[in-house]
């Protein structure tokens, strides 16, 4: 290549430079996505309660004896978001059985589960044991305050509670 | 010698290299260094925008997220999708009815979100069916198409869906002129100039979104191209391009680019509106279809509707006037201020600006060259703001980013140029991969645009993608245009073929109180099955109603016999779940339509005829736990006649035991 080629590649070099200046101004733009966090991150599960569980249920008020209004909208409600998968006896269906729940679980822990069951199958050392054994995590059905209260109490019911 | 002649050959190709190469030839060319972290969204972060863009000839609505250019989800509207059960389920069936019976496929072309005190208010988008006219409304708390009117006496619904500032009216104006419908349409094409007519419709949207087709205005046939209200001083009027006011019937080509001006008409909707109060409107015996979605009973109803209120735009002076514009005018855009009206004429060396004042003098001082079939025609001069100079070739539509610029994409030279709205100066120009259509800033047609990205809609991609046979992908382009120049950071793939587009800050549609599931105590619909206590089979006749359930992982009933040859078998699925992002799917061997996709807590219905006589699985199509490949079962089929008795259960159609 002699002389004249060089320069003209050179000058086409710098053509192709000029014409693509923004390559050298790589600074940081303010104008970067606004991104937000999705979910806040789960919390510390040290924290976390085994008696009590996680939600909104500190304490439940149960009665001495059983609320029989209160228990047949327990059975009603039950019957559509929840039977599907659980029997009132102890034989396990896609979850286990609801005999003796009542027994083995606070209320507030029952309240708070059937409520806000993702955070405590994250934490609950035994809900987790159980899904070893299920495999299928529990729904959030979607029940309201009273609802959850009135399968309660048709928990009780089941249990012989009077 | 040899080896001079060479050289010299060589530097002139150099020279000649160097003469092109400022037109960019490659994306190398065009992106600048840090178009990747502008355009960046991080996994599990969000993007800023909702893209809502028109599938054209899929005839759906797509979403995307700007700037990341992810697809979120394709909105069936006026186009079948067996996916969702969209045009196959029962319930849905009645969205694509029409005068004409069930239209499975339309092409859907532009997008137009509500707007209140002409702001993006984030409740629905409208979207109009170009080949049979109707208009959708599409909820977007459900993201799902809740209404669709059709438009009678039209023919191509071009020039809609667009809004007024308080989503009073959404418009639509026939491009194909055609007799009225209430007219003989049994005429010669050729007599177009005195059967064929236009008409613009206004559709009224109430509260709750509930459309209404109120008035159309007879116009001259004419092509009706697109529009936009006026908006701020020019809210109560609307301005609609049209072309082919040489009034061609055959190979419009030529013959409808004959003259150097068409028109921009300006229509004075407060002013019908008066006259439909003094009762000027003529009452015309028509047939539409007006679909609405219930909610409740996860079911829409299709209603034949029969009379239209029509006004004569030449009889009933001072709603509409004729502003020409040269030539062939295809965009019909309005700045953010509602003072300037931008007529882009595709076959025209120059975009016109036209000043809604002077209009407004124009016409108090009747400052007019005539009239166009009973309609006076404005002098051009008299509404003229000013003309964009050597803008490029093909000029088409125009965006605003709210800071005095104008955004106009030049088809033809394949460009977007950016230009002052007042000095109309061209102050950038930047590359198009190819020929682009439409445009979009977010906001970018309202009083309140958020000028940080535009989007071009290209109608070529050429070489831009890894090619894919005969068709090839298309796509859009994300610029930057927070600075002085435009800078391209993004080129993504889209559906169909995408048109306008319309897009809203993140926030106003997550936060706009999106639905994440149906409440089954709610549920409506006449064959809901709300437990599974309640899931039984029913036979009436040779129609057999199966009341099913879903929910995480088995249907209820799961085993059915007793179906025979010649049954109708409807499937209602109830899901019985209740939280977000749990659909079940449902799919039956055979099925000659499509599956169904059940949002949580909602019933839908599946047709099934069975064919031959055996053994049918059913299915869940989408993966739902752990044990979604055991969401199944059996409906057993029997020949005609038989004596297999209906049974169904779930669990406990256990083998006999000896």
């Amino acid at each position: 290549m002699n002389k004249f080629s060089i320069y003209a590649v050179l000058f086409s070099f710098a053509f192709f430079a000029s014409c693509g200046g923004d390559k050298s101004k790589s600074g940081q733009d303010e104008s970067k996505p606004v991104t937000e966090e999705t979910d806040a991150p789960a919390s510390d599960p040290s924290s976390y309660d085994p008696h009590r569980g996680e939600g909104k249920f500190d304490s439940v008020e149960l009665g001495a004896s059983l609320d029989q209004a209160m228990a047949s909208k327990g059975e009603e409600v039950a019957g559509v978001k929840c039977t599907s998968c659980h029997k009132i006896t102890d034989e396990k269906l896609v979850g286990p059985g609801w005999k003796g729940v009542t027994e083995r679980r606070k209320p507030e822990w029952i309240m708070n589960f059937i409520t806000n069951p993702d955070p405590m199958i994250d934490k609950d050392p035994e809900v987790q044991a159980q899904l070893e054994i299920c495999l299928v995590r529990m729904p959030n059905q979607g029940l309201s305050d009273d609802e959850a209260r009135s399968i309660l109490e048709y928990m009780r019911k089941n249990d012989g509670v009077k | 010698m040899k080896n001079k002649f060479l050289k010299a050959v060589f530097a002139i190709a150099l020279g000649s290299a160097l003469l092109t190469s400022c037109k960019p030839k490659s994306s190398g060319d065009a992106v600048s260094g840090d178009a990747a972290q502008k355009a960046y969204v991080a996994p599990g972060k969000y993007d800023e925008f909702y893209n809502f863009v028109s599938g054209g000839f899929s005839g759906q609505l797509s979403v995307y997220g700007l700037p990341s250019g992810r697809l979120f989800r394709v909105i069936p509207v006026f186009s079948v999708d067996p996916e969702k059960g969209w045009g196959y389920s029962e319930e849905t069936k009645p969205m694509l009815n029409t005068a004409q019976g069930f239209v499975p496929w339309d092409d859907l072309h532009h997008t137009e979100m509500s707007q209140t005190n002409g702001e993006i208010d984030g409740r629905w988008v409208f979207g109009n069916a170009n080949n049979t006219p109707r208009i959708a409304r599409i909820d977007l708390k459900t993201f799902k198409t809740a209404e669709i009117i059709e438009l009678p006496n039209s023919g191509g619904n071009h020039s809609s869906p667009f809004i007024t500032e308080n989503t009073e009216y959404v418009v639509a104006g026939t491009r194909f002129s055609v007799p009225g419908d209430y007219s003989n349409g049994d005429v010669p094409i050729n007599t177009y100039k005195e059967n064929f007519k236009g008409h613009i419709s206004f559709v009224k949207v109430g509260k709750e979104g509930e459309m209404d087709l109120a008035f159309q205005i007879v116009t001259p046939g004419v092509n009706f191209d697109l529009s936009h209200a006026g908006k701020g001083k020019s809210h109560g009027w609307f301005f609609f391009s049209c072309y082919n006011t040489e009034q061609a019937n055959t190979l419009l080509e030529v013959n409808a680019s004959q003259k150097d001006k068409d028109f921009i008409m300006a229509v004075n909707w407060k002013k019908a509106e008066e006259y439909i109060k003094a009762g000027k409107g003529k009452k015309q015996s028509v047939k539409y279809a007006h679909n609405t979605w219930d909610e409740k009973t996860h079911t829409a109803k299709s209603e034949i509707k029969t009379e239209v209120l029509v006004l004569d735009s030449a009889e009933l002076k001072d709603i509409c006037y004729m502003i020409p514009c040269p030539k062939s005018p295809h965009g019909c855009d309005v700045d953010p201020s509602g003072e300037f009206i931008v007529g882009s004429g595709k076959l025209a060396a120059l975009i016109p600006v036209f000043s809604f004042d002077k209009m407004q003098s124009a016409i108090a001082s009747k400052q007019f060259e005539g009239d166009y079939g009973g309609i006076p025609v404005i002098k051009y001069e008299a509404a003229l703001h000013g003309e964009v100079q050597k803008p490029g070739l093909g000029p088409l539509h125009t965006e605003f980013d709210g800071k005095g610029s104008a955004y106009t994409t030049m088809f033809v030279s394949s460009e977007v140029v950016k230009w002052d709205i007042k000095t109309l100066k061209v102050l950038d120009r930047v590359p198009t991969y190819y020929s682009v259509g439409h445009l979009m800033i977010p906001g970018g047609d309202s009083k309140k645009p958020f000028g940080k990205y535009m989007v071009a809609y290209n109608k070529i991609t050429k070489d831009r993608y890894l090619p894919t046979g005969p068709e090839l992908a298309q796509s859009a382009q994300i610029f930057d245009i927070s600075g002085d120049k435009m800078k391209l950071i993004l080129d993504f793939p889209t559906i169909g073929e995408p048109h306008y587009a319309q897009a809203a800050p993140a926030d106003l549609i997550r936060n706009n109180g999106q639905l994440k599931f149906y409440k089954i105590a709610d549920n409506n619909h006449p064959y809901a099955t709300k437990g599974e206590k309640e899931s039984k089979v029913v036979r009436e006749g040779n129609k057999v109603h199966v009341y099913m359930t879903s929910i995480r992982s088995h249907f209820a009933p799961d085993n059915i016999e007793g179906i025979k040859l010649g049954d109708e078998v409807y499937f209602h699925v109830t899901n019985l779940e209740q939280d977000w992002d749990v659909p079940h799917g449902f799919a039956i061997k055979g099925a000659d339509n499509g599956e169904l996709l059940i949002m949580p807590g909602e019933t839908t219905t599946l047709k099934w005829v069975p064919k031959k006589v055996g053994m049918y699985p059913m299915y869940c199509t989408d993966f739902c736990s752990a044990l979604h490949q055991e969401m199944s079962g059996y409906v057993r089929v029997s020949p005609a006649g038989s004596n297999v008795p209906i049974s169904y259960s779930v669990g406990t159609n256990l083998p006999a035991t000896k």
